[in-house]
């Protein structure tokens, strides 16, 4: 019995093993080898670009807007799902996952219903000489769209099993809000919330779909994904290989991404279980 | 009185949590709040301190209502059931904590933190971790964290039940000596009469919300008001009928409830009790139980499981044999009244109890000789 279940074992993790080598390491690494397969100084022209530096340009703000808007929001409504009662908290917790269950195309249309020439918004958007559809703002509103739960999704689990005692305890000895959030509760969700902004970004540097659809001005308003895209079907055998050139940074970036995450995954529950074992003894 | 409680309701949901509780406590005063569990305890201390809102009624604090004001202006002290010391945070820290949110200088929280650190025994953990604590540490931690910025009225919450059963009771007397000697309005949260009796200088009996009865440990043991207190204090058998209790008339009552110290069983060739064996009925023992002092004997009575306590001085007994059982009293049950009832016949030869006495405790008495 035993040693069926040994054998069992060992068939499952060749299984795995050969699926993620052949689906995703050999694939991610030809993609490296066939940008240098014209050379190194090829390789540094094809990511110097007029477009491609736009398209890093782009890629970078859409990405730290996003960042920034979602950690904010991602800590307020962390906080206000796990600390307050009120109606409707289930809708609520469920909206926000949207971006999860909708395709990011979807998401990027109902923005041009919502903003483009014939939506609702577009007399007052002109009025104020605003433009969003296929420019940067849209670009960043749907990149925003897409990384919305990344951070709340991982707060809220630790803030729920922390509990609110220690911040009950901080007030009873004359904390206020914000001293009580930064002294108590920051401690807690601060290993959760590097994750999940290392998650949103990570969603957000590759993002295509959603910004495809409001993005249609290449070395203007093109992300890094697009751009490859638009360079890989120009179909000339230089620009292909231009093409991996330019996604062989993304691997890259998601490299440092895929290791910094396992650290800080790591860190979190190493302080989650110092938690447990005080729960327990 | 210090603190005062007025007319507190709290509903969740269509769930009363709290109906209509009332009651005061006099400064300096150790007052617990004694019932069972999902009574509403921890709902009434958790009003009182601001952390949850009731729905209609009052809290006065030193003469003032503090309804308005936040849990942060109340000057309460709180200790949390589960402690909710600051894990990120050392001993120390965790004490100075309301002392640096009050801004005081750095050379005054060194002090009171030692003088804490002194008065909870805890010198030598000011570094360590809440995680590198001993339960009975913890809690100590808590309270000094809780007296630390100097509140006027403490708080605890079920202080003792993480802590094993030995510790706990070393705790109890450590606390009382503790609050008297600061000299702090408190109240503390339990479900454990032992605790309440032992520790208190007055106990708030809870049940379903509702304040059942307020008084000295000894009024709560001795004169339970209402059908609740007698039925929770003083581990009582519960029996839903009179019938074949010698001694005692059904009348109107509906239940009768009889505390372990009510029941006298006894040996038929046992000289002390000669003069009342005429008034003892057959009991048979079917359980036993070794309570450490003494035993705990389960006796069938007519068909009713009666419960005494037996002193390991008198003779062995075992389990199927045959004794004497004398009821002395027990509470009668009315509705939600309750009446103590003597054993009539008994009354009758020993009218104030002092032939009893006598047999028990007097010269060539049970217990004397
Ligand atoms: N936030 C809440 N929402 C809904 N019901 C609640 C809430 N807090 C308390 N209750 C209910 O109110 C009742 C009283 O709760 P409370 O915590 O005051 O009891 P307790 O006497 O402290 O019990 P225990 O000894 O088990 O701690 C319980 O039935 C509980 O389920
Ligand atoms: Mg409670």
């Amino acid at each position: 019995m035993r040693k069926q279940s040994k054998t069992g074992k060992i068939v499952l993790i060749t299984i795995s093993t050969l699926f993620v080598v052949l689906m995703l390491v050999i694939p991610l690494i030809s993609v490296i080898a066939n940008s240098l397969s014209k050379g190194l100084s090829f390789y540094l022209q094809s990511i110097t670009t007029k477009t491609v530096l736009s398209a890093i340009k782009v890629t970078l703000i859409a990405t730290g807007i996003a960042l920034l808007v979602n950690t904010v929001f991602g800590i307020i409504a962390s906080w206000l799902l796990t600390r307050y009662e009120f109606k409707g908290k289930q809708v609520l917790a469920a909206l926000i996952d949207i971006p999860f269950s909708v395709s990011p195309v979807i998401a990027g249309l109902s923005y041009i219903m919502m903003f483009g020439r014939m939506g609702w918004a577009s007399p007052l958007l002109e009025a104020l000489d605003i433009k969003i559809v296929f420019a940067i703002p849209g670009v960043v509103l749907a990149t925003i769209f897409v990384t919305f739960p990344f951070v709340s999704r991982e707060i809220i689990p630790v803030l729920n099993a922390v509990g609110k005692d220690e911040e009950e305890a901080a007030a009873m000895m004359g904390a206020k809000g914000f001293t009580i959030f930064r002294k108590i509760t920051f401690p807690h969700i601060k290993w959760a919330l590097i994750y999940g902004m290392i998650l949103c970004a990570a969603r957000a540097l590759g993002e295509f779909g959603a910004v495809n659809a409001l993005s249609k001005t290449r070395g203007e308003t093109f992300t890094l994904p697009l751009e490859i895209d638009a360079l890989y079907l120009s179909g000339s055998s230089d620009s292909i290989v231009s093409a991996f050139a330019v996604s062989s940074l993304l691997v890259i970036v998601a490299v440092v991404i895929l290791v910094l995450r396992s650290i800080f995954e790591y860190r979190g529950r190493k302080t989650q279980n110092t938690k447990e074992a005080r729960v327990e003894d | 009185m210090y603190v005062e409680v007025r007319e507190i309701n709290k509903t969740f949901g269509d769930f009363k949590a709290s109906d209509h509780v009332s009651f005061g406590i006099e400064k300096g005063k150790l007052a617990a709040l004694l019932g069972p569990s999902g009574s509403g305890k921890t709902t009434i201390l958790r009003i009182i301190a601001g952390l949850e809102s009731a729905d209609s009624g009052d809290v006065l604090i030193n003469g003032k209502t503090v309804n308005r004001l936040s849990p942060s202006e109340r000057g309460i002290g709180f200790v949390f059931q589960s402690y909710a010391l600051f894990r990120y945070m050392t001993v120390a820290e965790n004490i100075a904590f309301g002392l640096k949110v009050k801004k005081q200088p750095a050379d005054k929280i060194k002090e009171r933190v030692a003088e804490l650190i002194g008065l909870t025994d805890l010198t030598g953990l000011e570094k360590r971790y809440p995680n590198e604590l001993s339960g009975g540490q913890r809690q100590r931690v808590a309270f000094a964290r809780a007296l630390a910025p100097e509140p006027g009225l403490l708080l605890l919450d079920e202080p003792f039940a993480a802590i094993d059963a030995k510790v706990r009771k070393e705790l109890r007397q450590w606390l009382r000596e503790m609050i008297h000697k600061v000299g702090i309005t408190s109240i503390f949260v339990t479900h454990d009469q032992d605790e309440a009796v032992e520790v208190a200088d007055q106990i708030m009996v809870m049940d379903k919300g509702r304040i059942e009865q307020t008084g000295v440990p000894y009024e709560i043991y001795k004169e339970p008001k209402t059908a609740f207190v007698a039925g929770f204090v003083g581990n009582p058998v519960i029996l839903e009928s009179f019938e074949g209790l010698k001694g005692f008339e059904k009348g109107e009552f509906t239940r009768a409830i009889i505390r372990p110290e009510f029941v006298e069983a006894f040996k038929s060739d046992n000289p002390h009790f000669k003069d009342i064996i005429p008034f003892a009925q057959e009991g048979v023992i079917r359980d036993i139980l070794f309570r450490g002092s003494s035993l705990e004997l389960k006796i069938d009575v007519g068909g009713v499981l009666l419960t005494t306590h037996r002193s390991l001085e008198r003779r062995p007994v075992e389990v199927g044999e045959k004794m004497n059982v004398i009821i002395y009293r027990l509470y009668a049950i009315q509705g939600n009244e309750t009446k103590l009832l003597e054993n009539q016949d008994l009354k009758k030869i020993d009218p104030d109890n002092k032939r009893m006495e006598s047999y028990l405790y007097g010269d060539g008495g049970y217990f004397t000789t």
